[in-house]
């Protein structure tokens, strides 16, 4: 039974699933894949750099089910706009898969992405014909730049990658979710299952999820809480979620002049 | 290609080929406005708008003007921007039943040559104001682009912006004009009715719906920093013309999120051949303040303009509602400023202070009055 109340749309191709995995850091590729199922992803991000891309049979590639899901290649480890493009055009000549997920992390301690190099890159991929998911800081400004050169969505980062924080950059990604004419996807720093739940409520079309499950005592378990909480997120989304209240303050009353009654309301 | 706004305007039914817009209204219930004003103000959503102006929602006009007063305060400050309306030429090939300038209007015309017009700007800049709104009927022979280029190279160092409020351009023309330091445009959509619409503009260029609606697209494709919307209020029910405003500016936020929208109340007055009792669609003051409240608890950031048609009482109490810009000591017929007997008029002023006195009364609200608010040296140079 799907409990999807709408369909995430991205690049015109249509996904019941709104959480994307992703594929480092599991103990082992079988358990990896156990979760991937498990957390029913349509699409899975995989790194250039961990596979063998033109192998088939490479140990990660061969685990996916490539039937169920979209494979998307991202470029992890580039650390500038030359390195990412080389990259993905190699990709691309590989497996003829169109869908990339651009990174840029000069610094391999915080991975934080460089907006300049993301920008320069995703400005060639598109023109290329790459189907460009950007990987970038919660930045409404360089996300509404990305939009304007064609990327199919804009994926900012909750908090550092890695670190489980959750939203510390709540308030920059409600300004990008309410500027965005493509999907947002909330990216990186999403530990837990309140954590996705809490990106979807706020809007979010939808979330990466990988250390969150794939560290976890039972990664499988822990694939399935996410699923159920950005299944949850989103309902919670689309019944239109009330916030905290607004506290009245007393002041001088503003609309005396209008007087007691009411016109007729011919209108 | 642009962006265009027409096809969600037929896929909403806004455009007047539908009633079940009214209908939703009417089934407002009180605990949806106390469950609207529950949530925090400011963001925009058709569902949230729609309950706001609905009838329903105007018994609650003094909760609506207490939240767009502090919301207002928060993004704006304590400040209301003055700026003064510049008329052109009362020359035009439209026929639009509700303007005094009307093709069909058997009146003396008036057009004002580059030099007069700089004339009448000098007087207008002795009076402190420092953002002039150039206002023109469709003249389109003689206010044209050119016209308008070599009138913004005079004028640009005596005003810190410049703004049109003219016949539709193509956009190329809208480029050049920014090139040449007018930086915004006002550009009302009259009625988003399309049936309402035709009825009113029987002839002329501005007959045409649809082109009508490309408008403000195609100046937001252009860069322009400020574009104001407006429909003129009395043509169509003006809660129906309330939401198709609100997506319209709704839709140029988001995909031209360069320019700053407006919004602008124009509330049809008698004019000359004009009586307002022709008119089905009449607001009272309280719809007027219904209108402005919503919006602005829709649009935080948006600014609110009001002119000199509404009489002074009226503008004074709109200071604490949300409003952010009015015109102030308006005349709205060329050569208005400099001319001892007034020729004809686009519609009437009511509020005839002169511009120190709406200041003096802004001020003794507790607010401050904005004369500059921008700077020629951001316009785009050369031209």
């Amino acid at each position: 039974m799907s409990v999807w109340i709408d369909k995430l749309v991205v690049a015109g191709r249509e996904f019941e699933s709104r959480l994307i995995v992703g594929t480092g850091k599991f103990a082992s590729n079988q358990l990896m894949a156990e979760a991937i199922r498990a957390s029913c992803a349509e699409i899975v991000t995989v790194a250039l750099r961990r596979v063998d891309i033109e192998n088939d049979q490479d140990d990660m590639l061969r685990v996916i089910d490539r039937d169920s899901t979209l494979l998307l290649p991202n470029t992890s480890g580039a650390r500038d706009a030359e390195e990412a493009i080389r990259l993905a055009r190699l990709a691309r000549a590989a497996t003829g898969i169109e869908w990339l997920k651009l990174e840029v992390t000069p610094n391999p301690y915080h991975l934080l992405p460089d907006p300049i190099e993301t920008l320069r890159a995703a400005e060639v991929l598109v023109k290329e014909g790459f189907v460009v998911l950007p990987y970038i800081n919660a930045d409404p400004v360089l996300a509404r730049r990305l939009e304007e050169c064609g990327a199919a969505t804009v994926m900012p980062l909750a908090s550092p990658i890695g670190s489980n924080q959750g939203l510390k950059t709540r308030d920059a990604i409600g300004i990008i979710i309410e500027q965005s004419t493509v999907p947002v996807v909330v990216d990186a720093g999403l530990g837990l299952p309140s954590h996705a739940a809490d990106a979807m409520e706020m809007g979010a079309d939808a979330v990466l999820v990988n250390t969150g499950i794939a560290t976890a005592e039972d990664p499988v378990g822990m694939a399935v809480a996410f699923k159920l909480a950005v299944e949850a997120g989103r309902r919670g989304f689309c019944a239109g979620a009330q916030g905290p209240g607004q506290n009245a303050a007393a002041s001088s009353p503003l609309t005396g002049f209008l007087g007691e009654t009411s016109p007729a309301d011919t209108n | 290609m642009n962006p265009s706004f027409l096809p969600i305007l037929e896929d909403l039914r806004l455009d007047g080929t539908d009633g079940r817009w009214a209908d939703r209204m009417a089934d407002v219930t009180p605990q949806d406005v106390e469950g609207a004003l529950a949530r925090p103000p400011g963001r925009y959503s058709f569902d949230r708008l729609l309950i706001l102006v609905s009838p329903a929602a105007q018994a609650y006009l003094e909760a609506m003007a207490q939240q767009s007063h502090r919301l207002t305060i928060q993004r704006f400050g304590k400040t209301i921007s003055l700026f003064a309306p510049l008329y052109l030429s009362s020359h035009c090939c439209n026929i639009c039943t509700y303007c005094g300038f009307s093709s069909e209007s058997k009146t003396e015309r008036k057009r004002l040559s580059v030099d007069e017009a700089v004339a009448e700007a000098d007087i207008v800049a002795a009076e402190g104001f420092s953002d002039l709104l150039l206002v023109s009927s469709e003249d389109r022979h003689a206010v044209n682009t050119p016209y308008l280029v070599e009138l913004a190279h005079r004028l640009r160092d005596r005003f810190s912006s410049l703004s049109i409020e003219i016949q539709q351009l193509r956009q190329e023309e809208y480029a050049r004009l920014f090139a040449a330091g007018i930086e915004g445009v006002t550009f009302y959509q009259e009625s988003y009715d399309r049936v309402v619409y035709g009825q009113y503009h029987l002839a002329g260029p501005k007959a045409d719906y649809d082109r009508r609606v490309r408008g403000p697209e195609e100046i937001a494709a252009t860069g322009m920093r400020r574009i104001g919307l407006g429909v003129l209020l009395g043509l169509a029910n003006w809660r129906e013309e309330t939401l198709a405003l609100a997506e319209h500016g709704a839709f140029l936020m988001k995909h031209f999120c360069r320019s700053q929208i407006s919004f602008s109340f124009p509330r049809l007055r008698p004019a000359q051949d004009v009586e307002s009792q022709q008119f089905q669609h009449l607001l009272g003051d309280r719809d007027l303040v219904q209108m402005i409240l919503a919006l602005r608890l829709c649009f935080a950031d948006a600014g609110l303009v009001m002119s000199t048609r509404e009489p002074a009482a009226f503008r004074d109490a709109l200071v604490k509602l949300g409003v952010t810009k009015m015109s102030a000591g308006s005349k709205t017929n060329p050569g208005g400023y400099g001319e001892e007997t007034p020729s004809l008029e686009q519609f009437s002023v009511d509020d005839q202070r002169s511009a120190g006195e709406v200041a003096a009364m802004i001020r003794s609200q507790g607010f401050e009055s904005v004369w500059k608010d921008w700077d020629a040296a951001f316009a785009a140079a050369g031209g």
